[in-house]
This record gives structure tokens, sequence and C-alpha cells, in this order.
């Protein structure tokens, strides 16, 4: 078990951590014809949109209630009851969801009162759900925000009481509870793997269906252009399972099954060989079918990869920053194929970390990472688009992983869960290890003679044409 | 920062906006509400500063997501790019230990990076419990020995552009006028030509694209003292006041540092443009004219002759090509009118372009420039400015990074004109790089591809489709 370092600066440097109503906010895209309005100053929101537009290279729904210097003080209680009214007028969505923020945290306010107030004062909008959660962003981070917002959708989304029982026991349904770590390539994977069982995946929240990249028919659209729609929401309790992915979720999952009556099986990722087995273990049990050939043939290629590419991966020293779920998840993952976590920083403290294959482990920002990587001579940097700096400094490599990844295309959509992802992961890892690999220093003994200016000379001497 | 002074700040008397009956920076509503806050505002305009540490006071929400988003380049430090944030705790709020946090902050900055100034930004949750950020200021630079200097700028005070103004006030009242500028190194004088100090207010050398524009200023004798405040050093603003002249060149922004120059210490100012030909040459003609050197007037006019007939050269390729080209542009304050005429420059049409920003007097510029018909546009929702595009036949879509997606969503041809942008467009130079990424997202040949159904979607021109696909001469 690693040492947990605690924050020890009074001032975070190049900071690892994305707020909680950020976290709040994405877990809410992935919901169907949804908005996102934070309760706070209009810059909460300003950043937090340019943070996701720059990570998905989509446009991103989000509102403010633009709490200003008299309400912040006099209350800014009428700013929800009035943006919830303007955001129902406008665009009809199926759901609002409302994180909180330091702001309106400190100011006091208390949302669930607000929102029995707005659907006193509007009962014309009643057909719009509306989600409260507490989100400050003086505690927790991203991962944590987006937890906090599922299990508040799920608290207010979901009827309380025994869901369709007796179709229940035949039912091809599987939930899927699925933590900020996922990428939307991630959740596709996820998707594909459990059909293949001939089962049906519910995923919450969807953020393959909403966040994936893809153009529409129509030009433009003021809400999520995809996700998990409001009645699926409500149908969790048919289904013959629900699979948890993250231990982030594990307070959200308690609710579920209590609330729907569906046994659970909880992974804390889905990154590499044994955890990808564990759960193609678990999606047959739950189908009752054998493991189908195709997955087989992806395993054996996974296998295959690991055997190749242990020549890079052994003995490589890694320095990780991420938020506690992906931290754990790339930590055993890389430690699976021989690497060595030599620098470790989690944006916040979690039980999770517990159980990373690390010496320790420090709660910090990514000064901490370079700090450490550069004292333990770490060989590759896996963190965010921020670590691209430091990743210089150290001339080491960067493997990009979680938020932000914004000088990078395509990281939403990369899959590293599953037998394929992993084995891409591993290829990749492998490439850049090749690319940075430092040949020893030329010795030229001293008795050799004649052969000092070949290299130079080879191009003229070859006959290339000369400039 | 009291109601008063917040509203003298909105009270900008050098802002045309104000003239009116109202106010020009009007409040926000809940639920309909775009754009940055106060501190965003504040922040942006001082982090270019290259040599200062800019600790960002606040729970993460404020620096975790803002922290080396722009694209401000430097040519020296990269000190500006290391994000700093106090990063608040539920603890330093429920107990009131920001301000202990800050004051420590402050030193474990100063001893690890060696700033040249501390610059604290404050925001909105210790504003709310009363973090006194002036004091600590005042006692960590006593202590300390550096200069550390308060910018209250709490994002409930307001919009993005009040964050300007506020962060051009603090530069005002403890930056500026702290010192006297060097004298010009004797390896920098050439015979013949006399060296004016020149200010430059609300330039940020947004992807190094000032250094397209800089090597003329030396070469005409004008040396920047500071600009304000892209590839900034903290001594350059501290010598401000005394330049000859200063030009404010984006939108409004700082404009109250250009006012408070010439009422406090005599610098007169005018505003400009980097972007266009003609107007790049009308800001060196602006800066003679204040300037009031003949010799330097007639130099000036020979760069300028020099430039735009080398640049008209290497544009002609390009005009071809371009010409008549309609462009929506959707764009804030002064870049309303400056970019028009750099399109104008290259030969396209601009059909409309977005007003919200602007003040009465750029509006009566763009009528001046792209006559009275001119459609302007006040509404900038997605919706509004797809139909704006359709309603006008445009060709591009010309706006800031916020616009970006909701343009390539509905597969439009599309430029960043804004601060994220990666390329550089000031200057006769960056005229080059306008023209060839204006031209690299219109003949994208991607448009055309993405527009079209699928072939399974298409309906068949005539009859079966396999038939004709089947036939040999078909």
């Amino acid at each position: 078990m690693p040492e947990i370092l605690k924050r020890a600066k009074p001032l975070a440097v190049n900071p690892l951590k994305a707020s909680q109503p950020i976290g709040a906010a994405l877990a809410f895209l992935g919901l169907r014809r949804t908005i996102p309005m934070l309760h706070g100053s209009q810059g909460c929101t300003a950043f937090g949109k340019v943070f996701l537009v720059r990570h998905f290279r989509e446009p991103i729904p989000l509102q403010t209630t633009a709490m200003d210097q008299v309400s912040s003080i006099m209350s800014a209680d009428e700013n929800v009851i009035e943006g919830l009214r303007v955001l129902c007028e406008k665009s009809r969505p199926e759901i609002i969801g409302l994180p909180t923020t330091g702001l309106s945290e400190t100011e006091g306010c208390d949302v669930p009162r607000l929102v029995r107030e707005f659907r006193h004062r509007h009962p014309e909008f009643a057909s719009t759900a509306v989600v409260p959660v507490n989100t400050p962003d003086y505690s927790g981070c991203l991962e944590s925000g987006f937890a906090l917002a599922v299990e508040a959708i799920i608290d207010t989304l979901l009827p309380a009481g025994p869901g369709p029982a007796p179709a229940a026991s035949r039912s091809r349904q599987v939930n899927v509870l699925a933590s900020s770590m996922l990428t939307p390539g991630d959740i596709e994977a996820i998707k594909e793997w459990i059909e293949a069982f001939g089962l049906q995946p519910v995923v919450l929240p969807d953020l393959g269906d909403s966040l994936d990249g893809h153009l529409i028919d129509q030009d433009s659209t003021p809400l999520t252009l995809g996700g998990t729609p409001k009645a699926a929401i409500a149908a969790l309790s048919g289904a013959a399972a629900t699979v948890v992915i993250g231990r982030s979720l594990h307070k959200a999952a308690d609710l579920l099954r209590a609330r729907s009556g569906v046994p659970d099986c909880r992974f804390d990722h889905l990154l590499g060989l044994d955890a990808c087995d564990a759960f193609t273990l678990a999606l047959s049990e739950v189908s009752g079918q054998p493991v189908p050939p195709a997955i087989e043939r992806q395993r054996a290629q996974l296998q295959d990869a690991m055997v190749d590419t242990h020549f890079m991966t052994g003995f490589l020293r890694i320095g990780i920053a991420a938020d506690p779920d992906l931290l754990l998840a790339l930590g055993q993952f890389l430690a699976g194929v021989g690497g060595e976590i030599v620098a470790a920083v989690a944006s916040t403290r979690a039980e999770v970390l517990a159980d990373l294959p690390a010496a320790c482990v420090r709660i910090g920002d990514l000064e901490d990472l370079e700090h450490a990587a550069r004292a333990q001579r770490a060989q590759l940097i896996v963190a965010n688009s921020h670590a691209a700096p430091s990743a210089q400094r150290l001339q080491v490599p960067l493997l990009r992983a979680g938020f932000p990844q914004y000088d990078w295309v395509g990281g939403y959509a990369r899959a590293w869960v599953g037998y394929r992802g992993a084995r891409q992961a591993l290829f990749d890892i492998a490439n850049l290890v090749l690319g940075n690999h430092h040949d020893l220093p030329v010795y030229r003994s001293i008795y050799r003679v004649g052969d000092v200016d070949t290299l130079a000379r080879a191009p003229s001497g070859a006959g290339l044409v000369r400039q | 920062m009291k109601t008063a002074e917040i509203a003298e700040l909105l009270n900008e008397p050098a802002c045309a906006h104000n003239r009116n009956e109202k106010s020009g920076c009007a409040r926000t509503k809940p639920g309909a509400t775009a754009g940055g806050c106060s501190f965003d505002g504040a922040q942006i305009a001082l982090l270019p500063i290259a040599d200062v540490a800019h600790i960002v006071h606040g729970p993460i929400g404020c620096a975790g997501a803002s922290w080396d988003n722009r694209g401000a380049r430097s040519s020296g430090p990269a000190l500006y790019r290391i994000g700093m944030t106090t990063d608040l705790t539920e603890q330093d709020v429920i107990m009131g230990r920001g301000e202990k946090r800050l004051f420590l902050a402050i030193k474990q900055a100063i001893d690890d990076y060696a700033p040249k100034a501390v610059f604290l930004y404050s925001t909105c949750v210790p504003a709310l419990i009363g973090d006194d950020i002036e004091a600590v200021a005042r006692a960590a630079s006593a202590r300390w020995g550096v200069p550390v200097l308060p910018v209250d700028c709490a994002g409930f005070y307001g919009t993005k552009n009040l964050g300007n103004r506020i962060a051009g006030e603090a530069m005002f009242k403890y930056v500026i006028g702290t010192r006297e500028p060097a004298p010009v190194a004797a390896s920098a004088h050439r015979p013949g030509i006399r060296v004016h100090d020149v200010n430059l207010i609300g330039e940020y050398n947004i992807a190094g694209e000032f250094w397209h524009v800089a090597p003329l200023f030396d070469e005409l004798g004008l040396r920047i003292l500071c600009t304000l405040s892209g590839d900034a050093r903290f001594h350059e603003v501290q010598t401000m006041h005394r330049a000859q002249a200063s030009m404010v060149v984006c939108a409004k922004a700082l404009l109250n540092v250009a006012r408070k120059l010439e009422s406090d210490f005599g610098v007169p100012f005018f505003e400009g443009s980097f972007y266009g030909i003609s107007d790049t040459s009308q800001a060196f003609r602006d800066f003679a004219r204040l300037l009031g050197d003949d010799d330097l007037a007639a130099r000036t006019e020979a760069m300028i002759a020099r430039e735009e007939r080398s640049v008209r050269a290497a544009l002609e390729p390009w005009q071809a090509r371009l010409a008549g080209k309609r462009v929506l542009l959707y764009t804030g304050g002064v870049k309303s009118w400056s970019v028009v005429s750099a399109l104008q420059d290259l030969g396209m049409t601009v059909v409309a372009t977005g007003t919200n920003k602007s003040t009465e007097e750029d509006k009566a510029r763009i009528r001046e420039i792209m006559g009275e018909a001119t459609k302007m546009i006040t509404d900038g929702s997605p919706q509004a400015l797809l139909q704006a595009y359709r309603d006008h036949q445009a060709d591009i879509l010309i706006a800031g990074g916020r616009n970006l997606y909701t343009a390539l969503k509905a597969r439009i041809p599309f430029l960043d004109i804004n601060q994220e942008r990666e390329f550089g467009y000031a200057g006769y130079g960056g005229m080059l790089e306008l023209v060839r990424q204006v031209a690299l997202t219109l003949e994208s040949p991607v448009w055309q591809k993405v527009r079209a159904p699928a072939p399974w979607h298409a309906t068949p021109p005539a009859g079966d489709a396999l038939a004709v696909a089947g036939a040999p001469d078909a």
C-alpha cells in the first residue's frame, strides 16, 4: 500500500485538478436533450465551457445563473428561478442539471428548495426535470463532481419502489454506471462488449452517445445531441444487472442498487488483461452465454501485443498524474506489463489510491509530478495536456490521458478499455519509448584509423544531388 | 470593491458607449448569458506580462480551467505560463484561512521562481468571505522585498470588459510611473534616426503576431517602452508614463489606461489596428502625426510604400482565388471594423458584421468602410448566426473560437480570430498568413464531402441507380 503524501504547499503550481462543477456539468452532458446550468458567476460557466469545448472539439451547451455583486450578497435565489424559467421557455429541455459552485455554496444557497419553489411557481414546465447537486469547487475534483451528479441524477430521476420485477428476471438489459475516467470512445467499446453477449446496455451517463463527435442533420441544437434518455433512467430498475466502472461511483451505485433492487458487480477499471477478463467473465455469467469467439480472438491479440511490447514496457519508469480512478487504472495496467510507477500524483484524496502499485502517491499538482519524475528519472509521463511543458523540460515523452487534452486531436475518441484498447495503448507506449531511445555514446578506439569522416562525406560521395 | 468604484469603472468617459442614455455594460441575464467574468477579463489583460508570478486567489474553479489557455507569446521569460493558485479548500473558506494561505503562497512563488513582481487576482469566494488581498499584498511586499500588487477582480463584479478595466486601473494605481526608462542602448543608436518612445495598449502578441510588426517599429526609430501586455516585462509597465504617444490597439478594453496616461502625464493616444494593410499603414502614420517629427513622417511614408508594394505583390495570386467571396464576420468591438479592412484588402466582400460589443463610433466606422446598407448583427446565438449566414449567402464565417464548433457542426468554412488562435494575422506579414488560412478553409475539399448525403440516401437522378451505374456509357 503506497504512502499517501498530503498537500504540503500553500500554492498550487501548474494545477492538475479541474473543478467539481465542471465534472458535474460533464455528467449532465451525457444525458439526452439536456443542458447544465451552473449556479455561480458567469465566469464559472465560461471557463467550464472553454475547458470542455477545447477537449471535445464540440459545441457544449452550458448556462449560468449569472450571479452579480448584488445578488451574491443579497441572495441569488431569484437568479436560479429565472434561469430555469428562461431555459425551459427557450429550448424545452428534457433535463436541466443544476450544479452549484464555490460562490453559491459560500453564499449558502439551498438549491433543492429552489427547485421546489420553481416547481410551485411554474407548473407549466413540469415536463422538464431539474436535477440539483451540491458541487463546491473548494473540495473534490472533476471526478468527484461527476460522481455527485450521477448520484443526484439517480436520486431525482429514478422513482423509488420496486421496478417491473416479473420481467426483470428475463431482462437482457444491463445498466452501466460509467465514471468520468471513461472517454466517449471507451463507452462505445463497452457497449459493443456488452452487446456481444446478446445483452442491451443502458449507460449512465452516456457520453459515448453525446460527445463522441458526430455531425448531425440539423445545423445546431441548444441542448445535448445524444446521451441517456430520461425515460431510460426511469427504467433502470428493469435491468438484469448493473455494472459499475470506477470506485468514485460507489455511492451512486449504492443508491441505484437500493432504489432499483438490481444486483450489481463493480470494477475499478477496464484497463489491461486482468480487468478485461473479469468484465468478460461477468458478462458471460449475466448473459448465461459462452464468451464469443471474436472476443477470444481479441484477447489472444492483446496477449501477443503484451509479448511483443514487453521489451519496451518492462522496467519502464513511469510518472502519472490524474484523478484517482484513472490513476489507479493506468497504474495497475502499466505495472501489469512490467512498468514501474516511480512518480504518482492524484488531484484529490480517495480511498482507491490505497491500491495503487507505487511506493507513494502525492496529493498535488503537475509541479509535484515534474519534481518527482526528475528525482526518480522517469522515462514516460502519463498526464493531461498541461503536462506537455513538464515532459519537454524532462525530455521524456508524454502519453496524454485525462482532462483536458487541448493540444491533441481525438483524445476523447480513444478507447483505452477492452482487449483492443489495451493493445493499442501498448503499441502507443512502446512507440513513444522507441522514439525516445537513447543510444550509447559512440566510442572510437584509439587504434582505429581512416573512417572518421565517412558519414559526413557520404551524401556527396554517394552521388546524391548537391544543393 | 465598492459598488461606487465599479460604477466609476463602468462609466469610462473615453468610451463612446457611455455617451448614450444606456450604459454600455448591461446587466447579465440568468439562463441566457455568454462570456467571461471580471476575473477572466483582468487575467487576460495582464497574464502576458511574462516575468511576473500571477497568483489566482480562489478555489480551483477559477484557475484550474483557465491557466495557460491563451495564445500570448513571450520572447524571453515563460514564468507567465506557470499556473499558480491558492486552490482554497473548504477549511480555508470556513475557518477564514485564505489570507494566511495567500501570504505563504506569495513566499513560495518568490522562493521558487524569483519573479520580478507578484500579481494577486482575487476571485468570488475570497471576495465574499472578505479576504483583504490589498493588506496581504502590502504585508508580503514589505516582508519579501518584491513588488506584490492586488487586482481586485471578483468574477461577480461583472463582465470580462469590466475586468479589463479593473486590470488597467490596477496597473495605473500600482505600477505605471514607478520607474524611469533606461537610456537607449548605444548599440541601438543609428545616425540620422531620432528615437521616440511609444506605448502599445491592448496588444497581446497572440501567436506571436506582433513580431510581424515589431521590426518596422525598430526601423523607424520607435522604441516601444511597453506593450500592455503582449510580451511585456514588469519594468516596462513601470515606465509607460514616459512615452511620447500611445496607441490603443484592441477595442475599448484598456482605454482607461490610455486616457489616464493622457490626463495625468500628457501622453497623447490614438486608436488603431494592425489588421489589414491600410490599417497597419494608418497606425504608423498616426504615430508620426502624434510625434510631430517630419523626418519620421517621411521615413514612415517610404517604409509604407515599400511594405505595401511587397505585400500586395505577394497577395496577388491569392486575391484572384478569394475575390468576391462573401464573409460573415462576427466579433467584438474594434475588430468589427479593423478586420473588415483586412478582408477588403483581399478583395473579399463582408456581407454582415457583428456589432454586439461595438460602440456607436465603431458602427459609424463600419458604415464608412462598408457602406450604409451594411447589415449589423446583434444576436450572437448560434441559431441567429447560422440564419444570417444563409440569409446573406456567405461563403465563410469569421468569428471567435466560441463559434468555431457552431460553424463546423453546420458544415461551414470558418476562421478563428480570437485569443486562442494559433496563427498571427497582424501587420503586413500577417496578411499572408490570414489569406492562407482563409483560402485553406474556403477551398477545402472536405465541405462538399460532408454536405453530400451518403450514396444510399441520395435520390437517384433517374431510373434505377444500379442500372445507371452499370450502364457502360452512362
